[in-house]
Parts: structure tokens; sequence; C-alpha cells
């Protein structure tokens, strides 16, 4: 590592590597505390050129090399390597081109998701995934995880509104994936390979234009079956709404103890539907919606945007606000078909009940992605892992109903170990062959996303005793 | 499972095949595989045929894969929005069973009969909605694939969110049968719209660039805005579609932006469709391309069709062509295209010497590592790709 460091300092700025013990334990860990590990070294590129140096320098000392973005992921993906390289891309920080013509954006990774809309708000243009970090979460990162947020019912995931990333492979070759361009599309199976395929350093970006119009409404139901309901009757009627997010009272109750959001008393479930586009299309919509909606008790309407902002406020501070109503959690992403929700929320409310572990509800309705906070004591003996069974039989319960074990926040670290749960051994291999063709010396964010690293090269299915990059350290096996 | 010799019909872009398999599942699929892994003989996979003869023709080619009998919808979760099916289903028969319960697959196939998801998906055919739901890689959410070694594999799901591992579907879509067979597919659905309005008018080719960047901007929200101009020297018809509860007023407000137009509730015939494809061209270009790309289409005397908003046009010869002034004309194209930012690729055209069919591919020798991967024997359509792969 000694002689790694050296040869960075030689090809990056001064200030640009970091080993003092205390800066380095900065970087730690992600938005995950669970998991921590002091990086070997962590290097602040300021261009793509030097990204690739140090790529290319990790690459000639066989040392692993993680990408981390403004931290904010939630499953443990820029997780650092303690003998390895950090590559933060916070000094990467350029909006470089600005094409509204085009309706594009070019950036940089480090650019904060809410940066690239709040350079384009005035001529009336927005970029579209919006992940409630959103105000410090990168677009490297956003690129990396793939992630969402409120509006991808409607709108779509990142992938969707990516045109082109230059990316730095895990060879250090600066190579641009571009849709336009004829060919595989590399593009799409880099975007959420959680940095395990390269380190994207310039990212096209597609611009939206703003609606003309939006309506929020916010919907309180006595219970969540009754909220439940009238999602499946909005979707039934052929609307599909921009957003449709709800939460359960004990979310309820965290937002209220942390921002004040007023939401009607005595709910046992809200619900937040915005409707967007034509104005003549939304006030048709709207005066459907306040049809399905008959069940709910209570049904505001955002007269304006300070209205709308104080809807948004309750659901996007809810992650958290339960630090209020509970000393420690586990904020859980999982996916079910929507559907299958009131089912998995009753089974859910069993298994709180069984393990006597708190769980609140908070989630994206309209495409069945619950965000379940496990609450817990951490003083209290034997808590966190009652809370860890709970949130594990949450991912069990989403895969048996034909879901996924992540919506949004990624594998990472955290999950590598259910993948198998929901992926045969073949489906894994086969991911492993594109994980090969980028990274055949699997120095690129080793132990993320796959439990069981397979060497490249390797047949399947003949490996005996303990894999190599297990017993060099390089990777753990669950 | 059928096996039977092959005929002269049967020919991959003029190479005629040794025998054309038949198989009826998933695993008849895998078996044939294993048996020309074991063989070394080369396959080719083929949906309904309809876009058989595009790319390079094989280098070599023993089996033909017909994927016909695998034309099951397996699942249709209309409360979830979501659809699964296997590659042979007629693009047909899938949109009669999903209007049945209001929803459709929001992807436009460029011929009217005939066309597989299969092949859809394999030749990443996109129409004129792209531009508002985005092609086949945004709508697919689930992918069966069989790999050239026998290998099922899966990826994605029928959820449409959903991160967990690599998006094989996305690798495969437009991957033209070169990294294995696509066996099933899980798409998003869209309820089918209370209405449909096209507004249709003749332009002039000057206007035109205008035109799409306001209705672009255009509140009214278009669907999709396609372009006509079958003759390069005559003004240019385009037609927007709109689509809603309030279909009406906003074909209104969009026929006001163009400056007049007839209003109906069907396409005009030539919507979406490609008619002649001995020849075919792809253009992919930014909204700012647009001029230099009608401009180096009339000059190349080729006819124009498709999707002004989405940037993707098909360019058709209306006329026989030569290799040599084939050759020549592509390169001429490409040339004021890739000046304004596009992309020129041909995607059919009789074998001939001089032809550079792709261009220039930034990706490529990843793209390579990827086919070496999944394909290290080259059995899998050798050839047909870029870099030829």
């Amino acid at each position: 590592m000694e002689t790694l460091t050296a040869a960075l300092r030689s090809v990056l700025p001064r200030d640009a590597v970091i080993t003092d013990p205390v800066r380095l334990r900065t970087y730690e860990c992600d938005g995950l505390t669970y998991h921590r590990a002091t990086p070997g070294v962590v290097v602040l590129p300021a261009t793509a050129e030097q990204v690739a140096r140090v790529v290319r320098l990790c690459n000639d000392f066989g040392v692993p090399f993680v990408a981390r973005g403004s931290g904010t992921g939630l499953s443990g993906g820029a997780l650092p390597r303690e003998d390895g390289v950090l590559i933060v891309t916070s000094k990467m920080r350029a909006i470089l081109e600005i094409d509204l013509p085009n309706r594009r954006a070019v950036v940089e990774p480090g650019v904060t998701n809410l940066a690239i809309t709040e350079a384009v708000r005035e001529q009336g243009y927005y970029y579209a995934p919006d992940p409630s970090s959103q105000q410090v979460c990168s677009i490297g990162g956003n690129v990396a995880e793939n992630s969402g947020g409120a509006h991808c019912l409607k709108y779509g995931f990142t992938v969707n509104h990516v045109e082109a990333c230059e990316i730095v492979t895990p060879d250090g070759d600066l190579v641009t994936l571009d849709r336009m361009d004829p060919g595989y599309d590399l593009l799409g199976a880099f975007i959420g390979s959680e940095g395990t395929l390269g380190v994207a350093t310039k990212i096209t970006v597609r611009l939206s234009r703003a609606p003309e119009a939006v309506t929020t409404v916010l919907a309180a139901f006595e219970s969540i079956e009754q909220g439940g309901q009238a999602v499946s009757a909005i979707i039934g009627a052929g609307i599909v709404p921009a957003a449709i997010e709800m939460m359960d009272a004990l979310a309820i109750e965290a937002a209220e103890a942390a921002v004040a959001c007023s939401y009607p008393a005595g709910a046992g479930a809200v619900l937040i539907v915005e409707l967007d586009g034509p104005a003549a299309e939304v006030e048709r919509q709207f005066a459907r919606l306040r049809e399905l909606c008959a069940g709910a008790f209570e049904l505001r309407v955002a007269a304006d945007a300070a209205e709308r902002a104080a809807i948004w406020k309750g659901r996007k501070s809810a992650f958290a606000a339960v630090g209020r109503i509970s000393p420690a959690y586990i904020v859980q992403d999982g996916v079910v078909p929507r559907t299958a929700l009131p089912g998995v929320l009753a089974a859910i409310d069993r298994l709180s009940a069984e393990h006597g572990i708190r769980v609140a509800n908070v989630f994206h309705a309209g495409d069945g992605n619950l965000h379940p906070l496990v609450l817990f004591d951490d003083a209290e003996p034997g808590a966190g892992e009652r809370a860890e069974a709970v949130s594990g039989a949450i991912l069990d319960l989403c895969i048996e109903h034909g879901g996924s074990i992540t919506g949004e926040h990624g594998v990472g670290v955290d999950k590598a170990r259910y993948m198998p749960r929901m992926f045969s051994a073949a489906d894994l291999d086969t991911m492993q062959l594109v994980r090969c063709a980028f990274d055949p010396r699997g120095l690129a964010n080793p132990g993320k996303v796959f439990p069981t690293p397979r060497l490249c090269g390797e047949v399947p299915g003949v490996r005996k005793g303990v894999h190599p990059l297990v017993e060099s350290g390089k990777a753990e096996q669950f | 499972m059928t096996v039977r010799p092959a005929d002269a019909e049967d020919a991959v872009g003029g190479v005629l095949p040794r025998w054309v398999a038949l198989p009826e599942s998933v695993e008849e699929v895998a078996a044939v595989l294993r048996a020309c892994a074991a063989r070394d003989l080369a396959v080719v996979p083929a949906g309904g045929g309809t876009k058989l003869h595009w790319g390079l023709p094989p280098e070599r080619c023993d089996v033909l894969l017909d994927l016909c009998c695998l034309n099951e919808i397996l699942e249709h979760a209309a409360g979830d929005l979501v659809v699964r099916a296997q590659a042979g289903v007629t693009m047909d028969a899938l949109a009669a069973a999903l209007a049945g319960e209001g929803q459709e697959l929001a992807l436009d196939v460029p011929f009217s009969e005939g066309a597989t998801v299969g092949g859809t998906l394999a030749t990443a055919t996109a129409g004129p909605r792209a531009f508002r739901y985005g092609t086949a890689r945004d709508l697919l959410i689930g992918v069966t694939v069989v790999l050239p070694d026998g290998t099922v594999a899966r990826s994605g799901g029928k959820v449409v969110k959903n991160v967990a591992g690599y998006d094989l579907g996305k690798l495969f879509t437009g991957s033209h049968g070169t990294l294995g067979v696509i066996a099933e597919a899980t798409f998003r659905l869209h309820p089918l719209p209370a209405a449909r309005r096209w507004v249709s008018a003749e332009v002039a080719a000057a206007e035109l660039p205008g035109l799409a960047a306001a209705l672009a901007a255009a509140q009214a929200e278009p669907s999709a805005a396609e372009v006509d101009r079958p003759e390069p020297d005559a003004p240019p018809v385009l037609s927007v579609l709109v689509e809603g509860a309030a279909a009406d007023s906003r074909a209104a407000a969009v026929r006001e932006l163009i400056g007049g137009g007839e209003v109906t509730d069907a396409p005009p015939p030539w919507w979406g469709l490609i008619t002649r494809d001995e020849v075919l061209v792809e253009v992919r270009f930014p909204a700012t391309g647009l001029a230099a790309v009608l401009e180096a289409a009339a000059r190349a005397g080729l006819a124009l069709r498709g999707s002004v908003l989405a940037g993707r046009v098909w360019l058709e010869a209306w006329r026989p062509v030569g290799g040599d002034e084939l050759a020549a004309t592509v390169a001429g194209l490409r040339r004021r295209v890739e000046a304004a930012g596009g992309r020129v690729s041909v995607t059919a055209a009789p074998p001939c010497a001089g032809l550079d069919r792709w261009g220039q591919v930034s990706g490529l020798p990843l793209m390579r590592r990827v086919k070496e991967r999944f394909d290290p024997g080259r059995r899998m359509s050798p050839g047909r790709f870029v870099g030829g792969m």
C-alpha cells in the first residue's frame, strides 16, 4: 500500500491523496453505517484522466478500488476496502454543458442530483429521477445504483434518463458508452452495476420539460387497507399519477414528531398522489381521483407550491424522522407486485407482533416499492438481532411474492447474501460473464452485489474448497 | 420438438442452414443449443422472420432456431400492469390480448404483421411513441435467455422497480441474436388511453426543425410526431399524436401550433411503418440535428420516415441502388449527420464490399469482450453484427 500511495502521489496533486488515519475515517462507511471499514488510501481526483491514472495504478499493483460520490447509499455500495483505494468524486462537481434545445446536460459525477434541476428550473426544465436524498446524493452514485425516487412510477429510473456516460473501465481505459451508438447496450448494463464495472466520469442526462399543471393531493384513510384499495382503484381506472406514496400510522407519528407536517389526525394511513401533465388532462384525472378516494375521511389539495411542499415534507423526511420515535432502525428496501401489497403488509404486521419489533411503513405504493423502517433499541440485548431477523424475513416475503430484494437502494454489501434467494446459480454465473468482460481481475468494487465471486475463466460448478478471492481476503463468502 | 431439413425459404441473408429446429419450450431451446455446442454448429434464432435479412449475412448457419412454437402469453397481471410472454408470441397477438384488459405494450412495430416479441427485442426496433414511452430497453423489465452452451438465465423480474443484479435484458436488447437466445420477456404495460387523435399536415421542409422543437416543448404533450417524405423533393407530411382523456382539446392546441392540418382518430396509413427494406438505413440524432438529417437524406435521394421528436428515422431507397453507389451514399450521409451529432447505421443492404455499415462505435473493444464471454465458440449468429461480432 505504501508504494502504491507513493505512486498515487506522483500522478495526483498533493492534496488529492489522503493517508492521515483520522481523515480516512471520514470515509469508513456510506449511508449504511452498520458496515464500516477504513480505506487503505483515499484519492480525490479532479479530472477523468486522474481517475484513469488511479485505476491504472490499482491494476499495476493488483489493488481493489471503490468509487464513492456523496456517500448517501443505503446498501454499503461505497463501503471502502481496507486493502484498497477509495476514489471520491466530490471534486468533480462541474456542470459542463446545458443544452436545452437538445434537452440534455453534461455533468461530472460529483454533481448533486438536485443541482441539475436547479440549473435549469428557471428555463422550465428539470431532471426527473429524484431520490429522497436528492439534495446531497451525487449523480455518479445515482448512475451506479440506478436510483429512483417517488416519480419513477410515471417517469422511470436513472437508466431511462441517461443518454451517455464516459467511464473509466476497470483496466483504466476511458471509454464513452452512448445510447446513440450502434452495438450492445453497454450503457444499460453499466447503469445500476454498483461500481463493479468501472467508474463514471462524465454523464449526459436527459432533461424533462416541467409539466403545465401539477396537482398534489393528500388523502387520509382510517386504515392502511382502505388506502391500498384506493391505490388499486386509481391504477385500475387507467390513471398513471406522477407519484403515489403511502405512509402508515407509525410513520406519520414519526414525521409529525420530526417536522410537524400536520397530517390529518387519527389517520391509519395517508396517501400522497401527484398528478401532472397538460392542465386539461390533470383536471379530468383529478375529478376521477376524487371519486376513487371516496373512502378517505379527509382530502387535501395543495393550492400552491408552498402547500405542495408541506404535503411532501412529511414523506421526504420520514426516514430520518423515525429517529424521533426509536433509538435505532433499519431502512429496508424491497419490492412486491402492487396487487400483493395488502397481503404483504398484513404479513409484515404479523412478523412485527411475533418478534416484538415495531415496523413503520413508508412506501412507493404505485410500484410496490416498500421501505419498511424496522425500529429497535440498540441498548436492549438481542433487539438488533431480532430487527435483523424481521428485516430479512421481509425480503423473503418480497421474493416469495415475485418481487425484488431492492427497488432503488442496490444490493451492495448488505444484500449480497440474498442474491441466491432471488436468482439461481446459473443466473448469477451469467451476470458474472458481464463482470468478467469488464473486469477480468475483479478489482472494481469487489465483494459487492455478488455473494460468491467467480474467478473469470473458471468453469461454473467445478470449484472445490475455499475460493481464492475469499482466501486472499478480497471477498467475503456468505 | 420438430427438426426438419432446411429448404431455400429458410435462408438467412442468402446463407442456407442445414436444419430448422422448432423447440416448444425453454428447456427444448436449451437442449438444441447444448446439442449445437457439442457439435460446434452455428445457430441463428428467428421469430416471425420479418427482419431476418437485417444485419450482415451470418458467416455460417447450421441451424435456424425457429421460435414460432414458443407462443404463449405466460402471465398477464393486469392489476400490476405487467405481462410475461414467450419470444415467439407475435406483437399483434400480444396487443389483442392486452387490449381485452384495457392495456397495451407501448412499443410500436415497424411491420403490420408477423413481428414477434423476440425479434422486436433482438433488433431493438422502436416506433413513433418512443418519444413518450421509451424503447424496448425501457419497457422490458425481465428476461429469460438461453446462452450458447444451453444455460438458462434470468434477470430482472416482474416488478417495474428492481435494481437487483445486472440487467441482462438491456444487453440482449438489440444484440441481433449474437449473445444467445431471448426465450421469454416481461414488460411493463400502460393503460390504453381514453382517446387518441392524430393531427396531420403537409409542411415545408425548412419549417420542420422549428416545428419539432415547438412540439417537444408543447404543453399539449404529444406522444409522437412522425414525418413521412417518400420522395426526396416532396414536402414532408407531419403527423402528431396526442393521447388521453383531453385528447380533443390538446389536438386543437397542436393544430394551432403547426398552423392547420386534419384531425383524425386513426393514424395515417404510413404511420410508423417500414415499407421497403432491401436497403434500409437508420439515422439517430439529437433534436438540433434534424435540419442536417433532412438535408442529407434529400441529397442522398432516400425516402425518409420516422420519429422527429425521438431523434430516430429510417431512410429507404425508392429505387434499386448499386453497391458502390450505396457505399458512397452512406459515407456522404454519415459525414453530414455525424457533424450534426448523429449516427448512421445500415440496417439492411445487399452484400456489398466497400460499405461501412456501422461507422464508429466507441465501446467496440468492450463489446468484443462481452461477445467472447457469452459466445466463446462464435456459434450465435456469427458475423452479423457490429465489428464482425
